[in-house]
């Protein structure tokens, strides 16, 4: 390296610190500049180009990337898995742009003493935001090194290639990556044009990769949050309330600390947890505080009776989703209907757990909370402290579908900490806890108006939808169940109404379809009678629904087939190409069924600006019982650039059959004085009886493509298959969910 | 009080209160971590382990009915670096997201494919219907146990030709 690269014309202005920094910089830009592939230098004066995925938010290569002098290579993720395959994908990116083994490689995923702050695993973003910019990392690090291995051989970078953790040139000399690095070398911004790989050159991203955590959970290693052992360690159990707002107004935890193996009973206003030395002494514990405990009335819940349909007439904001007009609107038919749906909870198998240690000041929580930055502002505003204070890891905990228990176990285990010091304490909740406790999906009621002309279009299209915010994620204190029984107590935040171009109730709330006249309103409701929150795909799952059902019904009205009435109106070709392509796997056709079966279709871009998905499916109603099996369901997703395609088929799977299991049985019950559904027997489930008898997903690659997600592309149409499959079977529309048996009996009339 | 249990071949002494269930001895005295606790209350089937050939809710069953009875838990099936049949057929299918309910699964199913390797999906399904899954993994497990089962009778035909 010499000075005169440090004066290189085409470096930008915007690094750090220190000269060594600019030369690595510099002969970055060399690189790239010399292979002609890339304009990378933007000039000085000009604002900083945005860069790609979440570098924006952390732009310097070593925060997602570190080699060390052994060539070992650490890379950092501020996401984490939850069940979705993540690691996976992320370590097939990474491995592709270094040009290494993907075993070599040793991820990192959130911890806020570790990694980038990435907000919340979240949205079917991860491979959007982290994968993007760790794999613009990867590239530019690998043309980082082929730069320094170019000035110490003294040869053009093009006469070298990286391969293998090394950089060769032509006469097969080779310089492994440890000895290329230096320890600033990698600490400088990224720039915001990587030269990438091109699809036809990839090793590992685009073909299916066995997951990486899969050999330790089918073996009993220690992997999730709940196996955590430490040295000293108390189990805890947390007594909560019998309704929010109750406070604790008498205790005799006297005989509860006389039991065998009880530490402490933790008490800090109206929050009561106890402490032993054994887990099922602490339950036995539990138990008993249970019953030692007087608590005041707290706030009712609403009347069940009517309650879903009585969200119309709660107090609303109302907020344009959308709003258009393009011409004349000659109605010739018109249909008109509500659909809703019920409180659903996430219901992960292994209720919601953490570990937590006050040790010299610093509380340290490991948690299965989808973003632990969030989640470290939220537990020290909770405990006082400065956020330095406190260190979130990420560790797996049972399969997340959005805001669960987590983030409420980790304050818990938190603040139980504080009244032992020095001992790490390990806190699961209950099962009746994590069904009470955990914030539902919203209940939603939507209202759809939608007229065809004479020639069968649509050209008019009326949607409101009543719902609460979908998000009350962490952040702030107030959003923890624990802060809201403190001395002091936290108040959750008042949610507000935002409409942006993700959605939230109004995720999927406007038709992709090429309709010329459209009003969409989300009536905003700020009340939240019971506690609400993200549970995948928001409202995607009941507009689509409710859109995807509407569909149907105008294709019968139309006199078309659902398949032919949606290609009529989509004019997106990738929306199209998956439409078709389910349909022809499927082997869609108008041929007769047996008595007691049917056909349904469904479609949906998700929030509009990410996977597109549609599926076919074939169901059988039961006439005497009213239950419904469904018996194969065609999915084809086009997710843009595909890393690994048996991740995305794993999660396209899983989300139909969890989908379908909302919508065939699901409803979070309560009464005025709590929430009835405790258990997966007083809220059931499908079971392997229910299950499909095949599931064929098939992807549509796009090369060169953007990642668009996954985990929650199949929750919205599914609903709008079933209901429509159900419609073709026995001739009656189902508006409601769940379709449970004994609703679909009723409604068939036998 | 002191129980014995011979847990994956090996006769453990443990001083637990009698009244506990198997669940939290497995892992809170013995350090296994393949069952899990789910419900405690015996409907999701994640805490399953075998006693005997039978596939047992752990979370329900107090260690003072399985003095001297012999258990196995995941772990007994195979390692990360020798894994069992039934582990290797998980793996190949790729038949898992959070994993959370697999373990229980797996001894499940082993009880079944121990007393009949060639069981059809029918069967299958039948007899996995106590053990929820929430990611909807079923379609692969319902594939894998099959596969094990194929791998089983390999083996148990190698087996007997050598």
């Amino acid at each position: 390296m010499t000075r005169t690269d440090a004066k290189n014309p085409t470096r930008r202005g915007v690094l750090a610190a220190g000269g060594s920094l600019a030369v690595s910089f510099s002969l970055l830009s060399r690189a790239l500049a010399q292979e002609g592939e890339v304009q990378g230098a933007a000039p000085p004066a000009q604002p900083k180009p945005k860069l790609p995925g979440s570098l924006s938010g952390d732009p310097f290569l070593d925060a997602w990337i570190r080699i060390d002098a052994n060539g070992d290579i650490s890379v950092f993720t501020g996401k984490a898995e939850l069940g979705q395959g993540v690691k996976t994908a992320i370590l097939q990116i990474a491995a592709e742009e270094l040009e290494v083994d993907p075993a070599t490689i040793r991820l990192i995923t959130a911890d806020t003493g570790q990694t980038p702050n990435e907000g919340y695993t979240a949205g079917s973003q991860s491979i959007q935001n982290s994968g993007t910019a760790i794999r613009h990392a990867a590239a530019q690090v690998r043309e980082i090194l082929i730069g320094q291995a170019a000035a110490r051989w003294q040869v053009p970078v093009d006469q070298l290639r990286a391969e293998n953790g090394k950089v060769i040139r032509a006469d097969g000399q080779a310089l492994d990556y440890g000895s290329l690095v230096s320890a600033e070398i990698l600490h400088v911004e990224a720039i915001p044009q990587s030269r990438l790989k091109p699809a036809s050159r990839f090793r590992v991203m685009g073909k299916p990769m066995h997951r990486v955590d899969i050999p330790a959970k089918v073996t009993g290693t220690p992997i999730y949050v709940q196996d955590l052992r430490m040295p000293g360690m108390v189990h805890a159990r947390v007594v909560r309330p019998p309704r929010p707002g109750a406070t604790l107004t008498e205790l005799d935890a006297s005989a509860v600390e006389r039991m065998p193996g009880v530490v402490a009973v933790v008490r800090n206003g109206s929050f009561l947890a106890v402490a032993a030395e054994r887990e099922f002494q602490a339950i036995q514990a539990m138990r008993v505080l249970e019953v030692s405990a007087r608590w005041s009335e707290g706030t009712r819940l609403p009347n069940p009776a009517n309650f879903i349909p009585s969200l119309k007439s709660l107090p609303s904001q109302q907020g344009v989703v959308a709003e258009r007009s393009q011409g004349d609107a000659a109605a010739a038919q018109t249909f008109q209907a509500t659909f809703t749906r019920p409180y659903q909870i996430h219901g992960s198998i292994g209720p919601s757990c953490a570990v937590a240690l006050l040790e010299n000041g610093t509380t340290t929580v490991w948690s299965h909370t989808q973003g632990v930055y969030p989640d470290r502002s939220a537990i020290s505003e909770m405990l006082k402290v400065p956020p330095e204070q406190v260190r979130v890891i990420h560790m797996e905990g049972s399969g997340c579908y959005g805001h669960n228990g987590a983030d409420d176990a980790a304050a818990d285990a938190a603040l139980i900490a504080q009244a032992v010091p020095g001992r790490p304490v390990r806190l699961q909740w209950m099962r009746e806890q994590e069904h009470v406790w955990e914030p539902f999906g919203p209940a939603m009621l939507t209202e759809v108006r939608a007229s065809l002309d004479q020639a069968g279009k649509i050209v008019a299209w009326n949607y409101d939808l009543w719902s609460n915010t979908h998000t009350t994620r962490p952040g702030p204190a107030g959003s923890l169940i624990a802060a809201h029984s403190l001395p002091t107590p936290f108040q959750p935040p008042p949610a507000k109404l935002s409409i942006t171009p993700s959605g939230n109730g109004d995720r999927n709330a406007v038709p992709l379809y090429a309709i010329p006249n459209m009003r969409v309103i989300w009536h905003f409701l700020p009340e939240m009678p019971l506690r609400v929150s993200a549970l995948r795909a928001l409202g995607a799952y009941t507009n689509v629904f409710a859109i995807e059902s509407t569909m149907d019904e105008l294709a019968l009205m139309a006199n078309t087939d659902p398949v032919e009435f949606r290609l009529r109106h989509m004019e997106d070709p990738r929306g199209r190409a998956v439409i078709e392509a389910a349909a022809a796997d499927f082997g869609w056709s108008k041929d007769p069924l047996p008595e007691g079966r049917g056909r349904g279709f469904a479609f949906a871009r998700y929030k509009n600006l990410a996977a597109y998905l549609a599926m076919a499916l074939e169901l059988e109603v039961e006439r005497e019982t009213g239950r419904t099996r469904i018996i194969r369901v065609t999915a084809a997703i086009d997710s843009g650039e595909v890393v690994n395609p048996d991740g995305i088929r794993n999660q396209t799977e899983g989300g139909i059959i969890q989908a379908a299991s909302w919508t065939l049985y699901e409803a979070v019950t309560f009464e005025e004085t709590g929430i009835t559904s405790i258990d997966w027997s007083s809220y059931p489930i499908m079971r392997f009886g229910s299950v499909p008898e095949r599931i064929d997903v098939r992807i549509m690659d796009r090369p060169g493509e953007p990642f668009l997600g996954t985990g929650e592309a199949a929750q919205g149409p599914t609903p709008a298959a079933i209901a429509n499959a159900i419609r073709h079977a026995t001739g009656k529309r189902l508006y409601d969910i769940p379709f449970r048996a004994e609703i679909v009996k009723a409604a068939i009339g036998v | 009080m002191a129980v014995t249990l011979t847990v994956n071949g090996t006769t453990r002494q443990v001083d637990a209160d009698p009244e506990t269930p198997l669940l939290y001895v497995l892992r809170d005295h013995l350090e296994l971590n393949g069952a899990k606790y789910g419900c405690g209350i015996g409907q999701c089937g994640a805490c399953t382990v075998m006693v005997g050939n039978e596939a047992v809710l752990s979370c329900v069953t107090p260690v003072l009915l399985l003095e001297g009875r012999s258990i196995t838990t995941v772990e007994g099936l195979g390692t990360l670096e020798k894994p069992g049949p039934l582990q290797q057929a998980f793996i190949e299918e790729q038949a898992a997201q959070c994993g959370y309910c697999i373990p229980g699964m797996m001894m499940r199913a082993q009880a079944l494919l121990q007393a009949d390797p060639a069981v059809d999906e029918a069967a299958i399904r039948a007899h996995l219907e106590p053990n929820l899954c929430r990611c909807g993994t079923h379609m692969r497990i319902i594939k894998a146990v099959m596969r094990a089962g194929e791998l089983m009778r390999q083996k148990s035909q190698s087996g007997g030709a050598s």
